[in-house]
């Protein structure tokens, strides 16, 4: 149920409330920098000519830095699951091994196994890397939808690359727990929305549960930066009488901002933005692109102002029309973030068909199965194993380690952190899930997830499973009552 | 490029479709299942005469028959009955003007007759006929009141008549958004409701213009005289009333409408925390169309949300159908049931047994919808909808071969199946790929 008009007086108190909070506080930060500003002044005369005297971390440098450290494991095996690696691959009565947080081995029946480790039994279970979905919104859309929560898109310019996601994350938000216990979740990142052309930076997080943002950060993880085609940035500008209006302005907005960038880039006298610092490091090939992006016409032309402007797009994500043009995703070596469901709910997703994934499949272009929602996060599995059975009935035989690959490895490629996980490889982090049947069966759900070594959901074992501060002593408690 | 004659010959089918008599349909050596709860019956037979079923079960108990359809083990269900949808209302839904969904601007709300605007060959109800859903209750959504106006329980078979039955169900939200549209709190929904259902009693048995005084707010309406007359039919319990609830308390709330207004015949639509509630749900008689995995504390009425609701429900021994309005899109409804299965072997979960869950689906929502006996059940006297599937009608994946309603054989071609049929290759060697078709 969805009422089509929202609150009317019923906050106009509240706001007249913030309002003279807001004007207290700018007089007290006035007062602030008028102190600053005199003791500058007499600094300025002591230290003249000296380095300044106060100084930022340089950009580039690493901020907001990622605490987290990976809970403590016990070396553990499973033996005699069907293990898929994430890669393609699957080994009927596999052994997986992990040890010290890592992938130690992976392989037949005939992989040893130390002695005195913990061992699970997998007989008619089913193994797979922590599935990874490249698009969500966790955090800074969290539950309950309230507006005091809502975080997630800086609408207020077409272009906000100065923004980045990780600022606007409530850990708290119950979606993570529920995005582990029912759908394997261990990877996933948090991408600001679609209202912007440049929407910001992305951040990806390991799902697991902290006070911090800082303590949910994928250490090493490259940043992504959302860009947005199409139907939302015009409808949201547009319809305040600005810029862009049209898709010719979309383009336009998106063009005169990469050159503003490419000037700052080569300026190396330019004074600091935040910006296009960050548009800065798409071009270093640093910051990887996410662009939404549904019909095929769009996604071409984006193509081509990347090749304009010297950039790559990493992925094209809803790209509910890829599989009009899979030979020329496939040729720029982009992925496609799609669901396997989706249509109609707008015009530029008039077109989606259950076949998208295995036509672009049948090209050769790579596939991701995201979710963009706080419900299809927990069954990514069952997404992908509906895009596989569409193929099929045309005679495109997908073969499941294929599919499971959709929402693992491929997902960690676009985010650029298949070197870390997104596949069982000794040496990668030990982000592992074991299911109680086949994970593309809607008959089956997680059993175990372990992140980076560390059981972090047992559903045999309901204290092993986490409940957010938000939902204790609360009916539900997370689902878990 | 490369064409498919069976393809071809299904266009043929849909191009005739219009005023096409119902076929006699035998299908034998189905792995039958009659939508009433039971498990499938292996090497079933289904005999459907004259668009009704006049048979449905083990082969040995058919009826002798001419030729038929030989199932080869698959399955054969009743046609999906999907509760609550807005099929046939609208093209795309933030395309504002194909949709009939929601009129925020209209004076009127409980008086709207969603029946008044179905379009019988929508792409959505194209595309979810090929999915298995042959039967449908749709409405519009509650926008300017609290009241969403009268729902229909529509076909999906694409002829000139659509519409079952018009007028079905009025449909009202006390939640928090119903809240919101009565001013800004449920008191005020709830003084809006009685005094509708007040004014509606004080109509009952007379016929004219309504003489009843209008509710405004500002320069909107939230209750007209025509509104009042259209909720006549609520308090006389002639039609049902479907309330949009989810808090338990707002639950209790409801349920004591009946001591009020004794012939109020409920049906709750949502009831997320249902299941803190569900004895006196079960003890109040209400069947329940509850949000089948709706697990996160969305709002602050369903802080006690969880994926267990319907199983608990159900074995409390409340009458609970799948709710389709709160999916991505109602063909997930298989999904959803699956899911409720999958759960039975999750420990500390509530889930159904298949034949429960499918029901869920079939049976019980046309029960709840007033067609108990008629769709998502097969047995004798049933109408002749039945679905041939390539798989497990729950598993994710599976699509029906063949969909009959009303002993008619229906197109399963779309908007969609075009594309993926032009899309099979990416071949443009002759001509470009507008002139695949």
């Amino acid at each position: 149920m969805i009422p089509e008009k929202t609150t009317r007086a019923r906050f106009g108190a509240l706001a007249t409330l913030v309002s003279a909070l807001a004007l207290i506080a700018g007089a007290t930060v006035a007062d602030a920098q008028s102190r600053d500003k005199d003791r500058k002044r007499d600094k300025d005369k002591d230290e003249a000519a000296e380095a300044p005297a106060f100084t930022a971390t340089p950009a580039g440098e690493t901020v907001f830095a990622s605490t987290y450290k990976p809970y403590p494991n016990i070396a553990t095996a499973i033996r005699g699951a069907t293990v898929y690696d994430g890669k393609g691959s699957v080994i009927q009565n596999g052994v997986v091994f992990m040890s010290g947080g890592k992938i130690v081995s992976v392989g037949g029946p005939e992989t040893p196994i130390p002695a005195d480790i913990a061992v699970f039994d997998g007989t008619g279970k089913f193994v797979t890397p922590g599935i990874i979905d490249i698009h969500s919104h966790l955090g800074d859309y969290p539950s309950p939808e309230v507006e005091a929560n809502s975080d997630g898109n800086e609408a207020t310019s077409p272009t906000t690359p100065e923004v980045w996601a990780e600022h606007s994350v409530w850990p708290q938000d119950p979606g993570f727990a529920r995005a582990l216990a029912n759908g394997g979740i261990t990877s996933l990142q948090i991408l600001p929305g679609s209202a912007n052309l440049m929407g910001g930076r992305s951040v990806t997080l390991k799902n697991v549960p902290a006070r911090t943002t800082q303590g949910m950060k994928v250490p090493g993880a490259p940043y992504g930066f959302k860009m947005a085609c199409g139907e939302n940035p015009k409808r949201v500008y547009g319809s305040r009488g600005r810029m862009p209006s049209t898709r010719m302005g979309n383009l336009a907005v998106n063009r005169e901002t990469w050159l503003s960038a490419i000037d700052y880039a080569n300026d190396p006298k330019a004074k600091r933005d935040l910006g296009k610092e960050t548009l800065k490091g798409v071009l270093k090939g640093e910051i990887l692109v996410h662009n939404h992006c549904y019909r095929a016409d769009e996604m071409a032309l984006v193509l081509d102002m990347a090749k304009e402007m010297g950039y790559k797009v990493s992925a094209f994500h809803h790209a509910v029309e890829a599989y009009k043009i899979g030979d020329l995703l496939r040729e720029n070596d982009v992925c496609s973030a799609i669901w396997a469901d989706w249509y109609g709910f707008k015009m530029e997703s008039y077109d989606g068909i259950l076949e998208n994934a295995a036509f672009l499949q049948r090209e050769g272009a790579c596939v991701v199965i995201h979710s963009d929602d706080k419900n299809d996060i927990q069954r990514l599995n069952q997404e992908a194993a509906k895009a596989q059975a569409a193929g099929l009935r045309l005679g495109i035989d997908i073969p499941d380690a294929a599919v499971i690959q959709w929402i693992t490895y491929n997902a960690a490629k676009a985010m650029g952190i298949e070197d870390m996980t997104g596949s069982l490889e000794p040496g990668k982090m030990a982000d592992v899930v074991l299911w109680n049947g086949d994970p593309l069966s809607v008959y089956t759900r997680p059993e175990r997830v372990w992140v980076d070594g560390a059981l972090l959901f047992d559903a045999n074992d309901p204290k092993r499973r986490p409940v957010s501060d938000f939902e204790l002593g609360q009916p539900g408690e997370g689902d878990v009552k | 490029m490369k064409r498919l004659l069976a393809l071809g010959a299904v266009s043929a089918l849909a191009l005739s479709a219009a005023p096409t008599l119902a076929q006699d349909v035998t299908i034998t050596n189905a792995r039958l299942v009659t939508g009433d709860g039971s498990a499938p019956i292996e090497g079933g037979t289904v005999v459907v005469r004259g668009g009704a079923v006049v048979y449905a079960g083990a082969a040995a108990g058919a009826p002798a028959s001419g030729s038929a359809i030989d199932a080869r083990g698959a399955w054969v269900t009743p046609g999906i009955f999907a509760t609550l949808t807005t099929l046939g209302l609208g093209d795309v839904s933030a395309v504002g003007e194909s949709n009939d969904i929601s009129a925020g601007g209209s004076p009127f709300s409980a008086s709207l007759d969603a029946s008044s605007s179905i379009n019988p060959v929508s792409q959505h109800i194209l595309v979810h006929r090929a999915a298995g859903i042959t039967r449908a209750a749709t409405s519009t959504i509650p926008s300017g009141s609290i009241f969403a106006g009268q729902g229909a329980i529509i076909d999906l078979d694409g002829d000139a008549r659509p519409v079952m039955r018009a007028r079905a169900f009025q449909m009202v939200d006390l939640g928090e958004g119903g809240a919101q549209l009565a001013g800004g709190s449920r008191p005020a929904a709830y003084a809006l409701l009685s005094s509708a259902l007040r004014e509606a009693q004080a109509l009952v048995g007379k016929p004219g213009i309504p003489q009843t005084t209008e509710i405004v707010k500002d320069d909107e309406v939230l209750l007209s005289r025509f509104d009042a007359e259209a909720l006549v039919p609520v308090v006389t319990g002639a039609q049902k009333l479907y309330v949009g609830v989810e808090r338990a308390a707002d639950i209790r709330m409801v349920l004591a409408l009946k001591a009020d207004y004794p012939k109020l015949d409920l049906v709750l639509v949502g009831a997320t925390e249902g299941w803190l509630v569900a004895n006196e749900i079960a003890a109040a008689g209400v069947p329940v169309i509850a949000n089948g995995l709706t697990d996160l504390p969305e709002t602050f009425e369903q802080l006690g949300a969880t994926q267990s609701n319907a199983g608990r429900l159900a074995r409390a021994g409340v009458k609970v159908a799948i709710n389709a309005s709160t999916m991505q899109n109602p063909r997930r409804l298989q999904q959803v049931a699956g899911n409720l299965v999958a759960l039975t072997r999750v420990p500390g979960a509530s889930g159904m047994e298949w034949g429960k869950a499918f029901a869920a689906i079939s049976s019980v929502p046309a029960e709840i919808s007033g067609m108990g006996g008629k769709a998502g059940v097969l047995k004798a006297g049933a109408l002749g909808d039945v679905v041939l599937w390539d798989g497990d009608p729950l598993e994710v994946g599976s699509v029906p071969t063949k969909v009959f309603i009303g002993g008619v054989e229906q197109s399963l071609e779309s908007h969609q199946s075009g594309l993926r049929d032009r899309y099979r290759d990416l071949d443009e060697s002759d001509l470009p790929k507008a002139y695949d078709w």
